[in-house]
């Protein structure tokens, strides 16, 4: 649209008057200050409150090392299984046409409106040393709850529908016809994924490994129930950051949340960056739906 | 997909078969252990747990505080879609990405950072602490971490809506001889609700299931700012299994039904969309 020089709307009609623009733009910044930036800010300010060296040596302790490579691992399986499933998930549904498609979509979509502490909770019944299947894993000396293996589990689960719902729309978009003119030719599939449909999705599928990620690492709820609280060996950084916030420990707990704050920010930068890339794709396909709810 | 021709691409076996097993191993059957687990409770230890004074208390909480929180962000994140589709300001930009940061940063930061902030001697909680208002350790508290998390949701559903609505419609409502208010509720509220209808369940289900940004600023008291995560929670630190299951299946079906009503929501916009 439009805009002249004094952000006004230059089209007749479609302007709002200056005083509800200022007002609106008011309450946008104040509420947003409320709520966003006031809290970011003072992350930093809490971290930093008692001193630089106080800051770097909360990140350092043995224990902040350990949940931060805690947090890493589990990530780094939880990713790119959930990305592998993601691929396969989207190339099943968009390149083929079979029964129950749309239960399958939204059975995908299922772990977004499962609560994080219920999605703990059904591992601890699941596989917990109470329940038969852990009983008897238990029995063999496999540990799943209360051990590394139930938080990436855990994570997984809250992290499930993240890449393949930014896949699915992206290679929908993109159509099949160039693989199937890969194929025609004498491609073989593994050459054909290789070369056509992964370059035609590289920046969706980067979009969802950020996002994924983004949540793995900082994943709360079904990690807490799930963990067991060990120091040192069960602790990933958002639960690090409680313990030393109810130890009174506050700078300490700043000082890691400020890292995990610095990761928040940067899928932020990331995301916008790919959106730009992602947009054109997913927005035509936007179009596609549309017309066929018609 | 009308045309019936011969799919020459390869791997449908493998793909579907993969995603099949992987969503029941990782999704399908972790959830139905929930189910099962509540048929193996008694009516009367289910009840027990579901009925009592104390579950009713945080369900009043979590659903109050969640339909609060999502009512405050669908009036703010209504302005904030408006101000950034229709208005240039300095900082725009800036606010475009930064509004999806409750996605991005983690619950427990969140949590311990709008505590530091609205406790009394917080930056904000010390302006409204003389007024006699208290807002960390309260349900007010509550309300401000639901409110947190749920904001993107209203912003990112009606943003798009509201970018692809066409002026010509507001310019015609002008020559007509609408005010601009007339063209305001006649012409493009009509429009939005679908989106902003959305976005508001969307808020709600989140803040329904929210936990690390509740527990640190709820003071988490049992009959007054404890919410159902935390009970859940707590039954689980007791090995209350059967009556954490209970409860939870309550959530659980509740959140089910918000997934329904989101799904027609979006059909239904989509036919607003398409006409």
């Amino acid at each position: 649209m439009a805009i002249d020089s004094q952000g006004q709307a230059t089209r007749p009609g479609t302007a709002d008057p200056a005083w509800i623009r200022r007002a609106l733009i008011a309450t946008m910044f104040a509420f947003l200050a409320l709520f966003l930036f006031i809290p970011v800010i003072a992350v930093f300010t809490e971290a930093l409150r008692d001193g630089l060296g106080t800051y770097f040596g909360a990140i350092v302790a043995p224990e902040a090392r350990a949940a931060i490579r805690l947090t890493l691992m589990t990530a780094a399986i939880a990713v790119p299984l959930n990305v592998a499933f993601g691929v396969a998930a989207a190339w099943a549904i968009t390149r083929f046409d079979f029964p129950g498609k749309q239960a399958l979509l939204t059975l995908i979509d299922l772990p977004f409106s499962v609560s994080p502490v219920i999605a703990g909770m059904l591992f601890v019944l699941l596989v917990g040393v109470r329940a038969p299947i852990g009983g008897w894993l238990a029995s063999h000396g496999i540990r799943i709850i209360f051990a590394e293996p139930g938080i990436v589990l855990a994570t997984i689960f809250v992290t499930f529908p993240l890449a393949s719902r930014e896949l699915i729309p992206i290679m929908q978009a993109v159509g099949s016809e160039e693989e199937e003119a890969a194929i025609v030719l004498g491609a073989g599939g593994l050459q054909m994924f290789f070369r056509v449909t992964l370059p035609n999705v590289k920046w969706g599928l980067l979009y969802g490994m950020v996002l994924c990620n983004a949540r793995a690492m900082g994943e709360f709820g079904a990690v807490s129930v799930v963990s067991g609280h060990i120091e040192g060996h069960t602790v990933t950084m958002p639960l690090y950051i409680e313990i030393l916030y109810n130890d009174y420990r506050f700078a300490a707990a700043f000082a890691v949340s400020s890292l995990l704050t610095m990761l928040a920010i940067a899928t932020l930068v990331a995301k916008r960056l790919l959106e730009r890339r992602v947009a054109p794709v997913k927005r035509e396909q936007e179009e596609v739906e549309v017309r066929a709810a018609a | 997909m009308a045309t019936k021709r011969k799919n020459v691409l390869p791997g449908f076996g493998l793909t579907l078969g993969f995603t099949l097993t992987y969503l029941g191993i990782v999704v399908l059957i972790p959830i139905s252990t929930i189910f099962f687990k509540t048929f193996t409770l008694s009516w009367h230890q289910f009840w027990a747990a579901v009925a009592n004074p104390r579950t009713i208390a945080a369900y009043e909480l979590s659903f109050g505080a969640s339909i609060a929180g999502a009512f405050i962000n669908s009036v703010f994140g209504f302005i904030v879609a408006w101000s950034l589709v229709r208005y240039e300001f300095p900082g725009k930009t800036l606010i475009d990405v930064m509004v999806d940061l409750p996605f991005a940063l983690p619950t427990s930061v969140a949590g311990i950072t709008l505590t530091a902030i609205y406790a009394s001697h917080g930056w904000i909680g010390r302006l409204v602490a003389p007024l006699g208002i208290k807002i960390a350790y309260a349900p007010l508290g509550v309300i401000v971490a639901l409110t947190f998390v749920g904001l993107p949701f209203v912003v990112r559903t009606v943003q798009p809506v509201l970018e692809d609505l066409d002026e010509e419609y507001e310019e015609a409502a002008a020559t007509l001889g609408a005010s601009r208010l007339q063209t305001f509720y006649m012409v493009i509220a009509p429009a939005l609700i679908p989106a902003l209808l959305t976005g508001f369940a969307l808020a709600f289900a989140r803040a329904l299931g929210e936990y690390g940004s509740v527990v640190f600023i709820s003071g988490n008291m049992p009959m007054h700012t404890e919410v159902v995560t935390l009970l859940i929670m707590s039954k689980l630190e007791q090995f209350d299994y059967a009556g954490a299951t209970a409860i939870a299946v309550v959530m659980l079906l509740a959140s089910f039904a918000i997934l329904l009503a989101i799904n027609l929501l979006q059909r239904w916009s989509l036919r607003r969309l398409a006409t």
